[in-house]
């Protein structure tokens, strides 16, 4: 049985100019162990999914209006608030983007991981700073026992991570999810950081999803990646597989956007552009939601008027397009960029 | 290296920041070095790109050359001329030259002046042409980038960050520069929107003789812009080159490092990068 299976989930978000769908019915399923890469753009839902998982969607106004995130035999939906409290940090494990805003300035490293241990485990002062000193060898911190004593502005951006990951592992949780945990450092620390992600999840046997923008990064660490545009999947494969033959024209664009650093006449060429931008979630077109700046959209295809569903094109490999690359037959309309 | 004349050479250069400590009586309590003795040049239409990590320097040494700081020694010259401790007034006529275009799209730009006033603000400062003129130069500059002409009675709050930097790149275009400073123009955008300003950089470059300091962290950027690439750590150039050789067969320890910890959109590879890594391990340092 899956881990965590996340079914048609929908997080909206209600103002006073109407329904943002920012989660508009995305599922995956998620087993112990492995790792999901989930990538898009600002805006694309990414963030939201993560925080409808642990619970923690600003209500209001955002609120699930439907779905279902089964996570060990429990729907995430329907727990209360206080049941939800035993489950995050417990099983369920969050780091964020920046490492410095997420630690309390105010409060010594050592207290910030016992009051975890504290609260969940209830372990005495003498455990919990025990403990607490495995923890930051374990994410490899020099001079762990000293450290313990320091305030977060002592230590940098790629150290702060290391601290919020070790927070994050002190009660040994069954899932991690990372929001952009590398994107704020550099990126000699960033290949650290992630280094050591992948190896404390072969180690604890817990399964990861990464949330980022990169491809790049999602290729490094993810088993299953899926790609989000305009609050839904369009597109979902095995990590070789997407990288290899990717399907959606989304994917592929936002493979060709990114320069290459070891290609030949990058200098000489252009990069591949998408024209425009995302569709305003508040009232999406009932339509494939990339048609408008979609190069293969053509003026008798349906993509305007009708919805594309996900299917599965190869075993694993699901796409939510008309036009996939596999199946063209003609070139793309020119469109400027 | 081109035949073309050089436009830019920069011998030495070097800014010190004092950080001062007391109340009554101020003393240095240390210096930090943040250009540490940087030599480079560019000739007409062609890009140096500068890449480093954070705190390299590389920000520092784009608004020296500027003379938007005043370094603390070494050499600009720009046509063969001496920029450092050149008068404020011949400074202010040469500025039309160069011109320097900001990471954040947000904050670079003012929000309480409209996107034509932004744009032909340069135009007023120098007193270039008339207001009709001014008016149709704008109309020109908006076009050339990409930019709907009919929205300069707009606001930058109105529009996206792709578009704002589309702005950012038009005020800088207002004056005829030869060189633009690019400090890390498309760090704040998304992959897609980045593509579109990268590549409306490029096509500027080759229709209006551009040159361009290129300034980024992202190595994969850079490649993709730039002719030469300086490498700087510490206030210091590491390695410097053609691109295609400081990328393709690197020197010195940190390119390497830096180069291995780029993640590239290639799993199968992902082993062979992290081995390569571990082995460079010793060329970086964290606090």
């Amino acid at each position: 049985m899956a881990l965590l299976e996340v079914d048609d989930l929908r997080t909206h978000f209600f103002t006073r100019e109407g329904a943002v769908r920012a989660v508009d019915g995305i599922s995956f399923s998620l087993d112990k162990g492995e790792t999901v890469g989930i990538v898009g753009e600002s805006g694309c839902g990414k963030s939201v999914t993560a925080l409808s998982i642990m619970g923690l969607i600003p209500k209001p106004p955002a609120r699930i209006v439907s779905g279902s995130i089964m996570f060990d035999g429990r729907d995430l939906t329907k727990l209360s608030e206080r049941e939800l409290e035993d489950v995050r940090g417990r099983e369920i494990a969050m780091i964020f983007q920046d490492p410095m805003t997420s630690l309390n300035p105010t409060l010594k490293i050592g207290t910030q991981i016992t009051e975890v241990l504290d609260r969940h485990f209830g372990m005495s002062k003498d455990q919990a700073r025990r403990r607490a000193i495995e923890l930051l060898e374990e994410v490899r911190i020099p001079r762990a026992a000293e450290r313990l004593e320091d305030y977060p502005h002592r230590f940098s951006g790629g150290m702060r991570q290391r601290v919020m990951i070790a927070i994050a592992l002190a009660c040994n949780p069954k899932l991690l999810i990372a929001d952009e945990p590398t994107t704020a450092l550099d990126v000699t620390v960033q290949a650290q950081v992630l280094d050591l992600l992948e190896d404390l999840r072969e180690e604890h046997d817990m399964a990861l999803i990464l949330i980022t923008h990169d491809m790049g990064v999602v290729a490094e660490v993810a088993d299953q990646v899926a790609v989000m545009y305009a609050g839904q999947i369009v597109e979902q494969a095995g990590g070789e597989e997407l990288f290899d033959r990717p399907e959606h024209p989304y994917t592929e664009a936002l493979l060709g956007a990114l320069p290459e650093l070891e290609g030949e006449n990058v200098r000489e060429g252009r990069l591949v552009a998408i024209p425009g931008r995302p569709p305003d979630l508040i009232d999406p077109p009932e339509a494939c939601r990339f048609a408008a700046r979609c190069p293969y959209a053509g003026p008798h295809d349906t993509c305007a008027t009708v919805e594309p569903q996900l299917r599965e094109l190869r075993p694993g490999h699901w796409v939510r397009s008309q036009h996939p690359a596999s199946e063209r037959t003609r070139e793309p309309e020119a469109v400027p960029s | 290296m081109s035949a073309k004349p050089l436009l830019l050479e920069v011998g030495e250069l070097r800014k010190e920041f004092h950080a001062r400590s007391g109340f009554f009586v101020e003393r240095i309590s240390h210096t930090v070095k943040a250009v540490d003795g940087v030599s480079f040049s560019i000739a007409e239409g062609k890009t140096l790109g500068l890449v480093g990590e954070s705190g390299s320097g590389k920000s520092t040494t784009g608004y020296c050359v500027l003379q938007l700081m005043k370094p603390t020694s070494g050499s600009v010259r720009f046509e063969g001329r001496e920029l450092v401790g050149m008068g404020r007034e011949e400074m202010r006529k040469l500025r039309s030259e160069m011109q320097i275009v900001f990471q954040d799209p947000y904050s670079s730009l003012n929000p309480r002046m409209t996107v034509g006033d932004i744009v032909g603000e340069p135009l007023l400062v120098h007193g270039v042409g008339l207001r009709k003129e001014r008016g149709a130069r704008v109309r020109e500059l908006l076009d050339v980038v990409g930019f709907n002409p009919g929205f300069s009675n707009r606001y930058p709050h109105e529009f996206s960050g792709g578009q704002r930097q589309r702005i950012g790149v038009a005020r800088a275009l207002a004056l005829n520069p030869k060189l633009i400073v690019c400090d890390e123009p498309v760090s704040a955008l998304d992959v897609s929107i980045q593509a579109q300003i990268l590549n409306l950089l490029k096509d500027l470059q080759r229709d209006f003789a551009l040159a361009y300091l290129f300034i980024s962290h992202d190595l994969s950027v850079v490649r993709a812009m730039s002719d030469d690439i300086a490498v700087m750590k510490d206030g210091k150039i590491v390695e410097a080159g053609p691109a295609d050789v400081v990328y393709g067969s690197p020197k010195n320890e940190y390119t390497k490092a830096l180069l291995a910890s780029v993640p590239v959109p290639d799993p199968r590879r992902m082993r062979d990068r992290r081995t390569e890594r571990r082995k460079l391990a010793h060329a970086l340092t964290e606090g």
